[in-house]
């Protein structure tokens, strides 16, 4: 049986943060009532004129040159048509043969690798409306349409065919979101929307130097349902092409119930969709000097950020990778870093119990209630030994759940080591004299049996006691 | 001249239902029209850059301030359905 390669290519689409839509001044607000922001323009009334918002150029550009773009000196808007309720013209206004920005490239890191996806283009679109179903789109008597969202603003970003596995199209669109979220022209939130994934695939056999038949992948809500849609979709191409079958072109969905893809529309009729200049809208003529000057807004981004991470902080590659791998979490790093300077240690523990508990709640970043401030200053603790590692969990975990400050967390459940000699010995003594057997253990030479002694001490004083201290003044009665 | 499947794909695209009679006459005036605009092939553009707009204008941009917004009775009121603040159409998969 012949052995398989897959080819994959992402089209994303990214909502621009702008106030006012693409080619109107409606709001583009989020959850505002149903067809409550719209207008004559975005409606496609009879007699209205878009004009483009400056800010979506703007935008598009400042994206172009994130994802090492060549952006367009000469651009235009064109016309897509297609007959569909979510569409209230009959066609969306979006770019066809002369983009804003072309040519671009990132990079993706996977397993310690480093590889270089392309970009073909980025392209200005706008978006269409919101159909409501009763249930699924298979099962409803009728659809509810609601125009708020068209005309919001939007770039495609198109990547080429570079990807060969599920883990380097996750590994893209991570990067690629990372890099956009850093630019701050969109939020990428893929649960609301802002950020959407189609994938093209298509496999060949291992050597072959012309592609396959592509199918067109839609609705991935999440990087786990594209992972596992692409995964899905490659292995049933290659169960057709092994059993004698070809590969038919079609645009299909992802099922996230049934965990399967399955055929959407075929491909020919519905998407012709002849294009033609926008006779509403002029040419874009872009200067260098603007060009040069949204180059000079543009921050710092994850690749320099991380390289930044390594030298100025000393931290071994892979940590700065997964802090730098959202702007928020990098700041946060950098915030804590500021007031307690000890990068290591504040990355193990943005990394570790942060992480952690982020994952168990599953809330982002922007949500976690410790404050940078608060987290250098329960470290400062730690450090200065007021509180041992094991208690500094605790008050980490209390923290976490109340936002409390680790000064108020220690002081309220009396939390404070106990680093005081005199009180350590008496426990130690009584610990000792409680534990015959132990001490004749380490004394006949199993030293390991110090460890029971320890945790005994450590669980009289509830983890509070200065496990250094413990260990010192227990050996100095031992061995005497 | 525009072959019958042409012109019934053209219709498709344009979601029109045309008898045999309309096809064969549209198929004559359409291809009568696209004839005609044969006739610009012949005319030498090699040193003519391609034109993106009639308009001598370029650069026409608007600021990003949100302005009034339609009243939603008023969104609604050429709706043939509609369901609550929605417009209500036949389901198209």
């Amino acid at each position: 049986m012949a052995q398989y390669e897959a080819v994959i290519g992402l089209e994303v689409h990214v909502e621009l943060k702008t106030n006012t839509k693409i080619f109107c001044n409606s709001s583009t607000e989020f959850g505002a009532d149903p067809n409550h922001h719209v207008c004559p323009v975005c409606l496609g009334l009879p007699g209205v004129l878009p004009v483009i918002n400056k800010k979506v150029v703007e935008y598009a550009i400042k994206a172009g040159l994130a994802l090492n773009c060549k952006i367009a000196p000469f651009s235009k808007f064109d016309r897509k048509n297609y007959y569909y309720p979510d569409l209230p013209k009959n066609y969306q206004i979006s770019q066809y043969d002369l983009p804003i920005a072309e040519h671009g490239q990132l990079e993706i890191n996977l397993d310690g690798e480093t590889k270089r996806i392309g970009i073909t283009r980025v392209h200005m679109e706008e978006d269409a409306g919101k159909l409501v179903h009763q249930g699924t789109i298979s099962t409803t008597p009728y659809s509810l349409v609601d125009y708020n969202r068209t005309g919001v603003p939007l770039i495609e970003i198109v990547s080429e065919p570079d990807m060969r596995s599920p883990e380097e199209a996750v590994a893209y669109l991570e990067k690629l979101k990372a890099i956009i979220q850093y630019t701050e022209v969109s939020d990428c939130k893929m649960q609301e929307g802002s950020l959407r994934c189609d994938a093209n695939i298509s496999v060949r056999p291992v050597g072959q130097v012309e592609f396959g038949t592509k199918t067109e992948l839609k609705n991935m809500n999440s990087f786990k349902a594209l992972h596992k849609a692409i995964t899905y979709e490659i292995e049933r191409q290659i169960d057709v092409l092994d059993e004698g079958g070809q590969v038919v072109q079609e645009t299909r969905t992802w099922d996230e119930d049934k965990g399967v893809t399955l055929p959407l529309r075929s491909k020919e009729e519905a998407h012709d969709y002849r294009y033609f200049p926008d006779p509403d809208l002029v040419p874009l003529v872009i200067s260098e000097a603007w060009v040069d000057e949204i180059r000079a807004s543009l921050p710092e981004l994850p690749d320099e950020r991380k390289a930044r991470f390594v030298n100025e902080y000393g931290l071994p590659e892979y940590d700065a990778l997964v802090l730098t791998s959202t702007r928020e979490l990098a700041d946060y790093f950098e915030q804590c870093v500021e007031l307690f300077n000890n990068p290591k240690t504040v990355s193990n523990w943005v990394m570790g119990d942060l992480a952690r508990m982020m994952n168990a709640t599953g809330r982002e970043i922007g949500a976690v209630r410790i404050k940078p401030a608060q987290l250098a200053e329960m470290l400062k603790l730690l450090d200065k030994g007021t509180i041992s590692g094991k208690i500094a969990k605790t008050v980490f975990e209390e923290m976490f759940n109340t936002g409390k400050d680790p000064g108020v967390i220690v002081e309220e459940k009396g939390l404070v080591q106990i680093s005081d000699e005199g009180k350590i010995e008496k426990i130690v003594s009584d610990v000792i004299a409680a534990n015959p057997k132990s001490v004749e253990d380490y004394r006949g030479g199993k030293k390991q049996a110090i460890g029971f002694l320890v945790g005994q001490v450590m669980k009289a004083t509830k983890g509070k006691a200065n496990p250094g201290l413990v260990n010192k003044l227990l050996k100095e009665k031992l061995d005497s | 001249m525009l072959s019958p499947k042409e012109v019934e794909h053209v219709a498709l695209l344009a979601r029109l239902k045309l008898t045999d009679e309309e096809k064969e006459t549209y198929r004559r005036q359409l291809s009568d029209i696209l004839d005609n605009f044969r006739k610009l092939q012949d005319l030498d553009t090699e040193n003519i850059p391609p034109t993106a707009h009639v308009l001598p204008l370029q650069n026409v941009f608007r600021e990003d301030r949100v302005g009034g917004h339609m009243a939603v009775e008023k969104v609604l009121a050429n709706a043939p359905q509609r369901q609550d603040n929605f417009f209500k159409v036949p389901k198209i998969v």
